[in-house]
């Protein structure tokens, strides 16, 4: 996984309340067996005024002038000022891996959908929760300010604007302690194999039926 | 000390370690997979040279991307296909047992789960679905996982988790003549709003909740997510049990018996203590339509579209605002006087036998309207089709000018070829109507199975109760 420490990134603002996964990243491209290349498909039905598919060449599209993405100032945006329960819906982690691939690194809201906040841990991109008021405050300076970067320091746990205003954020310090590291989780549970070892071996006992499962009767 | 919440003890049953800060290693027992979400984390385990650590603990399924026409030929569509092929692949060279897309069993993963008992009440069950809370229903602890996470499932069979807040949804009373699940769930949702469960495991319990059946039980625990919670349960009673009696994959004899009581025992404590309480009358509850974009934005039947402009909406003006623009719905419009173009019964939140018994005895010998250029059933599972039809439905759907078709996701997402072209208006009974959910530019009122139905008779919805 890759590593999160510090960042200093343009910001985008895009304020809209319950951004679901499906405006995210649109089911037809969940079809990918890969990890890579959401990018050009991040929040295609409001980017693009065509529709899209899988497998076009993003020069052949129309992008929709209007959606703030397009707009040349905020070229090059690494943190998105989001609106309350961002990320929404589905679990398709699709949405995580579109984001990241587009270039964003944190996303900062109000609040999160649960399973999509887990899911951009596992892919560096830090969910940061403020409150809506100072929320609203960035996506306004953002809005006023060409050219509004923030300063995140997952160390410090804290947000700097450019006028050198400090928002601390709260973090989980074992999800700070892998990002930071850019730890694998697997590799670090499966040095408890002994623990979950015998917590089988309790269970096959005390609960034998979970363990009668589908293969004794497969077809 | 108080008493333990349902959730309370499922999840203390699974804490294979706990870390510091409330970071607990937690055990697995059932992984559903199906094939979006699974190809990233069969390449994750073996580019990293690790093997599945139970894969009898694993049943895979190909649900979204399944043709829902005749499949004698597969898939037409190559990068479908594709993903299908990779599940089937995966699943033959890790020996993970697969229902086919040709296999009788196919069906979607949330319907096959307990069709088959290979959900059962107390598990921990997982799946790279947000619709896993459905199996939730049984009293097991049921939640939607990323692709990440269905990797540390396969590799592991535990996950870091931290334990959510108990909510409590309590339903008293009885609903009226022609209230479904459906329109329970709806109405909760409508209550706490789509964020109404962030961080939370809801319990849906009172009186409408016991009365359900396994399959209304299920609807209601299916839309738990849409409420944001990542779980929500309904304790063990004799429905659960009755239910999974003779299921393939369920214990027999002694085990059966060892289960059973163990199973009894998945009820909160008289003493529990939850953090968050929300009580609803069910009699106050009505045939529900959502008129928005979220599954909050949902009314009554006899209800109208709101204004975003009235004071009541002033925190929520602008989404109302683009949620009508979106829709194309004026404020105020009466919801009957609402015309469809297509309609859609099916999904993992309606699909059952129940469902379709139900959306079928509304057609009494009348016809889809001439207005409706689509309607559609699709059955959650080969085993459902085949019941209905033992029964009689399809010929009953069909005649009245629906379409009967084959298992699978279908309209709900519209990964398929099934979906509505843009501007179409669909009456849906699945649990999304974001939007281009079933299409681009399609809009989405979601709905019981019968309100769909009798929706497809009128051409606009209609108070199924006097219909
Ligand atoms: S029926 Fe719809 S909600 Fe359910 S699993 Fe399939 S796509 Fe997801």
């Amino acid at each position: 996984m890759q590593s999160f420490t510090t960042l200093k990134g343009l910001a985008v603002p895009l304020m809209r309340a319950n951004v679901d996964t499906d405006a995210i990243i649109p089911k037809q491209f969940l079809k990918s067996i890969k990890r890579s290349g959401f990018g050009v498909n991040l929040f295609d039905e409001w980017r693009y005024k065509d529709a899209g598919f899988p497998g076009q060449d993003p020069a052949t599209r129309q992008p929709n002038p209007d959606f703030v993405l397009n707009e040349p100032r905020y070229q090059g945006a690494q943190v998105l000022i989001a609106g309350e329960n961002f990320g929404c819906g589905s679990s398709r982690e699709h949405a995580v891996w579109a984001l990241d691939d587009y270039g964003f690194r944190s996303v900062i809201a109000p609040g999160f959908a649960d399973i999509f906040h887990n899911n951009s841990f596992k892919s560096g991109l830090l969910p940061i929760v403020l409150d809506k008021p100072i929320v609203e405050k960035l996506a306004t300076e953002c809005a006023e300010r060409e050219g509004y970067q923030l300063d995140i320091d997952l160390e410090a746990q804290t947000v700097t604007t450019p006028d050198g205003e400090v928002h601390p954020f709260e973090v989980d310090s074992f999800r700070k302690y892998c990002l930071l590291n850019g730890f694998d989780d697997i590799e670090l549970t499966l040095q408890q194999r002994f623990r979950i070892e015998a917590y089988e071996e309790r269970r096959r006992t005390s609960a034998p039926w979970l363990f009668d499962s589908i293969d004794s009767r497969s077809p | 000390m108080t008493g333990k919440t349902l959730y309370d003890k499922v999840w203390d049953a699974h804490v294979v370690h706990q870390q510091e800060e409330g970071t607990v290693l937690l055990y697995i027992d059932r992984h559903l997979v199906h094939e979006v979400t699974s190809p990233q984390a069969f390449e994750g385990l073996q580019l990293a040279g690790r093997k599945p650590w139970r894969t009898s603990s694993m049943l895979a399924v190909a649900d979204h991307n399944v043709p829902t026409t005749d499949r004698a030929g597969g898939i037409t569509d190559p990068v479908s296909r594709l993903q299908v092929e990779t599940l089937d692949a995966n699943c033959e060279a890790y020996g993970v047992v697969e229902f086919k897309m040709n296999d009788l069993r196919q069906g979607i993963v949330h319907v096959i789960g307990p069709e088959q008992g290979a959900t059962l009440p107390g598990m921990t069950v997982v799946c790279g679905d947000s619709h896993t809370s459905t199996h939730g229903a049984f009293g097991a602890l049921a939640f939607g996982i990323g692709t990440s996470e269905v990797e540390h499932v396969m590799a592991t069979q535990t996950l870091l988790q931290k334990k959510s807040r108990n909510m409590l949804v309590s339903v008293d009373g009885q609903v009226g003549p022609g209230v479904t699940a459906k329109d329970i769930v709806l109405a909760i949702i409508g209550r706490i709003g789509t964020a109404g469960g962030n961080g939370c495991t809801i319990e849906f319990a009172g009186e409408a909740i016991r009365a359900l059946s396994m399959e209304g039980r299920m609807s209601v625990c299916n839309m738990s997510i849409e409420a944001g919670a990542r779980a929500g349960m309904i304790a063990v009673d004799d429905t659960t049990i009755e239910y999974l009696k003779g299921r393939p994959f369920a214990p027999t004899g002694d085990m059966w018996d060892a289960a059973e009581s163990a199973w009894r025992e998945l009820q909160s404590d008289a003493d529990a203590q939850f953090d968050e309480v929300v009580r609803l009358d069910a009699a106050d509850i009505e045939p529900q339509v959502s008129w928005g974009t979220s599954p909050e934005m949902v009314t009554s039947v006899n209800g109208h579209v709101p204004d975003p402009s009235a004071d009541d909406y002033a925190s929520k003006r602008e989404g109302y605002q683009r949620a009508l623009d979106y829709m194309d719905l004026a404020p105020d419009t009466p919801m009957i006087d609402i015309m469809l173009d297509r309609v859609f019964i099916g999904s993992c939140t309606n699909s059952r036998i129940e469902d379709l018994r139900a959306a079928a005895a509304v057609i009494r010998e009348r016809k889809v309207a001439d207005t409706i250029k689509q309607a559609m059933v699709v059955p959650g599972s080969g085993l459902v089709k085949r019941q209905a039809e033992e029964e009689g439905l399809d010929k009953l759907f069909m005649a009245a000018g629906f379409e009967w078709r084959e298992p699978g996701c279908s309209m709900c997402l519209a990964m398929n070829a099934d979906r509505l072209q843009p501007g179409e208006r669909c009456a849906s009974t699945s649990n999304r109507n974001f939007e281009g959910r079933q299409g681009q530019g399609g809009r989405t009122h979601l709905v019981s199975p019968a309100m769909a139905a009798a929706a497809a008779i009128a051409g606009h919805f209609v108070d199924v109760r006097h219909f």
